[in-house]
């Protein structure tokens, strides 16, 4: 598990380039582009359980989800932030992409440490120390529980449907 | 205790007498707006489009512009999925290339109303708090669920109070203030916030002034920025055709809580720049004068409509573009470009050796028409000034106004607007 460190202010065209927003829509489409006006090894060397630890205002700027779309499908386990911005905040709702504002862990954070995420528990242990992080409030915790907001719609138009 | 333009507006449309930040409502939004992202869209709902069908076929709102017109084979075959299901399902607000930028036309075709709640899977869709409604961006699975279902969430926010006061100085514009009001709250100052403007200087910004302030509420984080409805906003209505029984304003109580309070004195605005790469790296326009830079474009959402043609125009006539720079002017919408012809502003800045571009969002997004070649710098009256926006890692995009946009294209170099 690698933890991938980065500052504040980083926005949606530096996670994924706009010209490519109308060209790249699936998961395939878009991997090979994420980040890739920040990081040029994240792309290629991003593995299933790992981490990004970032700053302030995390995702700020463009509607476009493929940053929280991408960084859910290649298995990125949480993003734990000081902040993040409004829009990719719910699009990564939407996408059950696992944010956490911990602005006091990413402080001791520190290249190397070991971090163990224990999503069930709300706990985040960084070099040893142990960061508490609040549950969801219960209505954003069901569209994340049904997988997503689309998944939490359509069961709600199925049981419309069938009542 | 009184409630804020967002408690006001939120709080109605859940059916409750109050609600406070932090609570989550659900609401119905009059309107939906998506663009070219139609196409992925209806794409994630393909099936289910099928079984149940949209759920009102006036609440999405499709504008074609943000590669328009199509720039290749799969931003085409994109446009001609999205006419096919405008067509199956009946949706009557759809607009095709060459319309507009998709907020402008959704202002001028009067489909944001004081009142209402707009939703929109483009971040700059807070605009139209220019006109007093609660509009707001969303990303496109919430589109998709919006398509089907018609309501989603959303977190009562705390506010921020923008007074401004006084008079803008010859040369100083709103786009100087609101880069100004960015720099001083920072790029995530106003993060989850609702931010409304009042103060006896805003009876003095047209239409178009305010829409360039609040397009630029999401640069500080907001999730909305509204202005007051008042004899400016129902003149503008009434000249589109929309008549003051169609609308409902809403406007904060006089003792509502704020989570801050900022007195802005327009005086004391001075001619700013949006330096490389945050929009909250404000420098004084004066400081950088003389700097070198390769293109200039005049447009976008934030600035592409007639006053900004007329005030480049008034600076351009009898001048020329400098040999060194294109210059690129990108009307906000069909609707303004026959304007600004009739007006005279295009020829102006065409024989000036400007290049004009179709109305829609043009080179902002790096998609297409006015891509940056590495080292090359732009200044620009759009709202986005990141690393890599404008289609290029290595260039970089200065942010300004109309007035300061024209006479660098005159001179080839950053040029403060001239007083008076």
């Amino acid at each position: 598990m690698r933890v991938w460190n980065y500052g504040d202010d980083i926005n949606t065209d530096m996670l994924f380039p706009g010209k490519y927003t109308y060209t790249c829509g699936t998961l395939e489409e878009i991997k090979p582009h994420l980040l890739e006006d920040l990081d040029t090894e994240f792309a290629g060397q991003v593995q299933a359980g790992d981490l990004l630890f970032v700053g302030r205002n995390f995702g700020c700027g463009s509607s476009r989800e493929q940053p929280a779309l991408g960084l859910r499908g290649v298995g990125i386990a949480a993003v734990v932030g000081c902040s993040f911005a409004r829009i990719f905040y719910r699009a990564s709702i939407n996408q059950g992409l696992v944010l956490l504002e911990c602005p006091d862990a990413v402080e001791h954070f520190e290249p190397g440490m070991p971090v163990e995420l224990r999503l069930e528990q709300g706990e985040l242990v960084v070099g040893g120390k142990v960061f508490a992080f609040p549950p969801l409030p219960p209505e954003i915790m069901a569209i994340s529980q049904a997988g997503g907001l689309l998944n939490y719609a359509l069961a709600k138009l199925e049981a419309r449907a069938s009542s | 205790m009184g409630m804020t333009f967002a408690e006001k507006i939120l709080a109605q449309a859940a059916g409750k007498d109050s609600v406070v930040p932090g609570e989550i409502v659900m609401v119905r939004p009059a309107h939906l707006l998506t663009h070219d992202n139609t196409a992925a869209i209806i794409g994630k709902i393909g099936p289910e489009l099928e079984k149940y069908g949209v759920v009102d076929p006036d609440l999405n709102v499709i504008v074609l512009d943000h590669v328009a017109p199509a720039a290749n084979e799969k931003t085409a075959t994109g446009h001609q999925k999205i006419r096919a299901f405008v067509k199956q399902h009946g949706v009557k607000n759809f607009f095709d290339v060459g319309e507009g930028i998709c907020h402008q036309v959704v202002m001028e075709q009067g489909l944001a109303l004081p009142g209402a709640i707009i939703v929109g899977s483009d971040s700059h869709t807070c605009s139209y708090g220019a006109l007093g409604a609660f509009a707001t961006g969303v990303d496109r699975t919430e589109a998709a669920a919006l398509t089907l279902t018609g309501e989603t969430w959303l977190r009562v926010p705390p506010t921020i109070r923008v007074v401004l006061e006084g008079n803008f100085r010859p040369g100083v514009s709103a786009k100087d203030l609101i880069l100004t009001i960015i720099g001083e709250l920072g790029s995530d100052g106003a993060n989850y916030m609702a931010v409304e403007f009042d103060g006896p200087a805003v009876e003095r910004l047209t239409i178009e002034d305010r829409f360039t302030i609040a397009n630029m509420g999401i640069e500080m984080g907001a999730k909305i920025a509204v202005f007051r409805v008042d004899e400016v906003t129902e003149t503008y209505l009434g000249t589109i055709g929309v008549r003051k029984y169609q609308y409902d304003p809403v406007w904060a109580d006089d003792d509502a809580e704020y989570a801050q309070r900022i007195v802005m004195r327009l005086d004391g605005i001075e001619p700013v720049l949006a330096l490389p790469h945050t929009v909250d790296n404000i420098g004084m326009a004066s400081e950088h004068a003389g700097e070198p830079i390769h293109q200039c474009l005049l447009g976008t959402c934030t600035n592409g409509r007639l006053s900004d043609l007329r005030t480049a125009a008034k600076i351009m006539r009898g001048k020329k573009v400098h040999p060194s720079v294109r210059f690129l002017v990108l009307p906000a919408s069909r609707s303004v470009l026959q304007a600004a012809m009739s007006k005279g502003y295009i020829q102006i800045l065409i024989g000036a050796g400007a290049t004009l571009l179709p109305p829609g969002c043009g080179p902002c997004l790096g998609a297409h028409m006015g891509v940056l070649a590495p080292s090359e710098r732009c200044l620009s009256t759009a709202n986005r000034n990141f690393q890599g926006r404008m289609g290029c890692k290595a260039a970089e995009i200065i942010l300004a106004s109309p007035a300061t946009v024209a006479h660098s294209a005159i001179h080839g170099v950053i040029t403060v607007p001239e007083e008076g």
